[in-house]
């Protein structure tokens, strides 16, 4: 029994999953495959975007995983950390936003 | 950066031996990951064989100017195995008789070994199809005795194929060395200035990616829009293909791999990205590798692992390549590296 919740080794047993449910296992797989595929988006875009929400939602998995995906694709260091920025601007704009919900609150509880 | 070959700092890993007994051992040896003659027998292409000889290719010596950290042959300014011309001669009597189209000169650097031009001139005189030289590039700006490089290459109508690991400064020097990336980008302009790699013209350059780190390349074809780009916009430089090569975890490459903790993910990525479709063509069936004192390998890893070809034919006094050509190739846990993803060779690819 691995002592941590995440172990970098069980990124590789992610097929696995499909061994307890076949058919949606193999949906997710074959969906996830075509996201990726070349489309009106390249490839290499769509590795920056994963890299992104990989952050923001605060996959360690998906982090190396589309770490080493950018590596692989060409994909610079700097080109990974302003795509990082994006996901984390985004994700503080979505709580300062709220900051306009706490403004109208005090407006109107107040005289 | 080292600046020594690690047989130089004698590093265990300077042992064809050692290297052999990691490749066969631990993650395999203990059924966690399969052999690769396990997984070529599964689609009946074991035991591996030739098919037609197609390319010759020939290391004339691992004396190097460069210690870049991936280098398979463990090559560098330290090394001393060096072709001497009587070889040369043999070589060239093969030369001459092969049914192969393509020689291909590789090293180190084979610009430092004292006879290359006199052996490049008189194999231009063969009439071989297509007459590769591996250059690095660098060794082109590393001394005024080799400025005229690409003028020399142009005269024979050498096919000059050049290592490039990235289009930005940062990468390619921390895998090659300080400097490197200026050295490389002026040469490409000095081989440009003589007509190599124009869209439309004959004189063939091509350029080869190795990842700079413990990854496998990505698509071919996409990094080589990427590289073209970039270097016509930064720097004005044509090229004709861009080979994506994976590194295989031979020599300083395994040591890399083992002292970054990265050889077991290494090699799960290298089995996951097994592609059987890259079986058929790996390069081993279609070439042999001459070292610089005349034995006879598979390839021109084989070659740095020791393991010469399993034939009756092991040395170039004795060549016959009918004889050769009936034999089984060695394997070994390194050839995942030319079967994963599109699978690699020296001419990248194969799929």
């Amino acid at each position: 029994m691995a002592n941590s919740y995440y172990d970098p080794a069980d990124l590789r047993k992610f097929g696995n999953i499909t061994e307890w449910s076949e058919e949606l296992g193999n949906k997710f797989f074959d969906y996830y495959g075509k996201v990726f595929e070349e489309g009106a988006l390249s490839a290499r875009e769509k590795s920056l975007i994963a890299l992104a929400v990989a952050h923001v939602v605060k996959c360690p998995y998906c982090i190396d995983a589309y770490t080493k995906d950018g590596l692989q694709r060409g994909i610079t260091k700097e080109e990974m950390m302003e795509a990082v920025h994006a996901g984390a601007a985004i994700e503080s704009g979505a709580t300062l936003v709220h900051g306009v919900q706490m403004m109208n609150k005090y407006n109107k509880l107040s005289m | 950066m080292a600046t020594k070959s690690l047989k130089a700092r004698q590093n265990e890993l300077a042992e064809s031996n050692r290297q052999l007994d990691i490749l066969n051992g631990g993650i395999f040896a203990d059924g966690e990951l399969p052999y690769f003659k396990d997984k070529i027998a599964e689609i009946g292409y074991f035991p591996l064989r030739p098919k037609k000889l197609e390319i010759l290719q020939i290391n004339v010596g691992y004396m190097c100017n460069q210690v870049c950290e991936h280098c398979h042959v463990d090559a560098g300014p330290d090394r001393k195995e060096i072709m001497t011309r009587d070889t040369m001669h043999l070589c060239l009597d093969i030369i001459r008789n092969t049914g192969a189209h393509t020689l291909d000169l590789t090293g180190g650097a084979p610009e430092m070994n004292p006879d290359f031009r006199w052996f490049v001139e008189e194999a231009a005189k063969a009439g071989i199809k297509d007459f590769i030289v591996r250059s690095n590039l660098t060794i082109i700006r590393a001394n005024k005795k080799y400025y005229d490089l690409p003028e020399f290459f142009k005269k024979h109508n050498v096919h000059v194929i050049s290592s490039m690991p990235h289009y930005t400064r940062g990468k390619t020097d921390k895998q090659r060395g300080d400097g490197v990336f200026d050295k490389s980008i002026k040469a490409l302009q000095d081989l440009n200035a003589v007509g190599y790699g124009a869209p439309e013209g004959s004189l063939r350059l091509d350029l080869v990616y190795n990842p700079s780190g413990a990854f496998l390349p990505g698509d071919q074809s996409a990094m080589e829009k990427d590289f073209k780009k970039a270097l016509k916009e930064d720097f004005d430089i044509d090229f004709h293909n861009l080979f994506a090569i994976t590194n295989l975890p031979i020599a300083r490459f395994l040591d890399y791999l083992i002292a970054s903790e990265n050889y077991e993910d290494y090699m799960y990525a290298l089995v996951e990205a097994y592609n059987p479709g890259a079986v058929e063509n790996v390069m081993c069936t279609n070439t042999i590798s001459i070292s610089w004192d005349g034995w006879i390998y598979d390839c021109d890893f084989n070659q740095m692992l020791g393991l010469k070809v399993a034939s009756k034919v092991k040395h170039i006094k004795d060549y016959n390549e009918d004889i050769l050509n009936d034999r089984n190739i060695i394997i070994s846990q390194h050839c995942y590296g030319c079967t994963a993803g599109a699978g690699s060779s020296c001419q990248g690819a194969v799929t």
